[in-house]
């Protein structure tokens, strides 16, 4: 059971990390459709 | 006799393919009343969603060649109006440009989004909502009829480790994930239709915001699950001749003996290959989703599907058309994945004496091996030496 609850703890851990490492690499879909955008403010 | 049904088969093919009523040719509509424009017939038959020539709007774009005099008045626009190129953006004959870099931001009209809508919001919901439910109804009565499966004589009371620490991690990554994208993706597919007319659309907004949240980070530990899982169990999951014996025994569901099996038997094979080969569909259609116009897939699978068996899928898609299949085709494949999941958790649980052993500690008695993987027990035991238990 100890080894199921660390896969869960595990899980959760990469869920959280997995916005700021795509976010170093460039890789969010909010960069993706505006980082190019003319923006005239 | 074969041969005779076979031919009066192609006969009632042949019957129903020439059919006039399969032909649903659009009739030629006058259209003088109108000056060429749309009639009251033309709306009438798009409502009933019968097939439209659109060919007088599609191809009335203007020509520059016509274009009026300056002295007239609408010498100045050319030979292209408003209405002309308002026609040519509805049926993509425009060449736009556009200050905006986003990946769709040309296109600017596509039309699959009514349809794409409603197949998600009525037989997506109606069919994979129902069986799911009928699935679950299914294995109640499986239940009561058949009873949990015992070990035959009973439990021996020595144990013989059935999976390593690394396996049942690997497993329960893949398992905790796929539960958690499960539940949060039928909440994003049916919350709005179940969940806002019973805790309104503040509550909705809060728990559909979460449910995206984890339905897109929890996939990467999914797909590291479905990675380590394949490689440390391929190798145990070639089908064989063995196979076939188990599947023709029923896998010893309804009988009294057990079919041998190695490490796996036939059914978690199959268990293990769907999970497998969906899992795989399901992640490149949810990084498609994941990085939305990033990762179209759909027109080049199509291409590839046509070349093959000679089909005629579309392979001009817009980027929004890609989203859309994208959208659908995760559904389908997480619904048939979810359904094979719960007759997992079933025979893995309630459905079998002694079954959740094997990943919970590791540790399976003796017996309940020798009844149900007796080939693997007997490796196991040439390996460490006759009487090796754990």
């Amino acid at each position: 059971m100890k080894v199921m609850i660390s896969a869960f703890v595990a899980a959760l851990l990469i869920a959280t990390a997995a916005p700021m490492v795509l976010n170093q690499f460039g890789w969010s879909s909010a960069e993706q459709t505006s980082a190019e955008s003319v923006r005239l403010d | 006799m074969k041969t005779k049904l076979f031919s009066a088969a192609i006969l009632v093919l042949a019957a129903l393919l020439f059919n006039p009523v399969w032909a649903q040719e659009s009739p030629t509509v006058d259209r003088t009343a109108t000056g060429g424009a749309q009639t009251l017939e033309d709306i009438m038959r798009r409502q009933k969603q019968l097939e439209t020539d659109d060919s007088f709007r599609s191809e009335n774009l203007g020509d520059p060649a016509n274009a009026a005099p300056i002295t007239d008045q609408l010498g100045t626009r050319g030979g292209v109006s408003d209405s002309d190129n308002w026609r040519s953006i509805r049926y993509n004959e425009i060449d736009p440009t556009t200050q905006v870099r986003g990946p769709a931001a040309e296109v600017l009209i596509q039309d699959g989004g009514m349809p794409w809508w409603k197949l998600r919001e009525g037989p997506m919901i109606t069919y994979g909502g129902g069986a799911i439910l009928g699935f679950l109804a299914l294995l109640v009565v499986f239940y009561f009829v058949r009873g949990k499966i015992m070990i035959d004589g009973g439990p021996a009371g020595t144990t013989i480790q059935r999976f390593k620490a690394v396996e049942r991690f690997g497993h329960w990554l893949l398992a905790g994930s796929f539960i958690a994208l499960g539940l949060t993706g039928l909440l994003t597919l049916m919350g709005r239709s179940f969940l806002i007319p019973v805790i309104g659309h503040d509550a909705f907004a809060t728990i559909a915001t979460g449910s995206k949240w984890v339905h897109n980070n929890i996939a990467w530990s999914f797909m590291l699950g479905l990675v380590m899982t394949f490689v440390m169990w391929v190798a145990h999951n070639i089908p064989n001749k063995l196979d076939w014996q188990w599947i023709k025994a029923g896998g010893g569901i309804f009988t009294k003996g057990h079919p041998s099996a190695k490490k796996f038997n036939a059914g978690q094979k199959i268990i293990f290959w769907t999970v497998m080969i969906l899992g795989a569909s399901v992640s490149l259609s949810g990084l498609s989703l994941l990085f939305p116009f990033q990762m179209p897939m759909f027109a080049d699978t199509f291409a590839v599907i046509n070349s093959v068996l000679g089909t005629s899928f579309p392979t001009e898609l817009a980027p929004h058309e890609e989203m859309q299949y994208a959208n659908i085709w995760h559904s389908i494949v997480a619904f048939v994945m979810m359904l094979a999941i719960i007759a997992h958790i079933y025979i893995g649980s309630v459905g079998m004496e002694g079954a959740f052993d094997a990943m919970g500690n590791g540790q399976v008695d003796l017996e309940w091996a020798r009844q149900h993987h007796d080939l693997w027990v007997a490796e196991v035991e040439a390996k460490q030496g006759k009487g090796g238990s754990s």
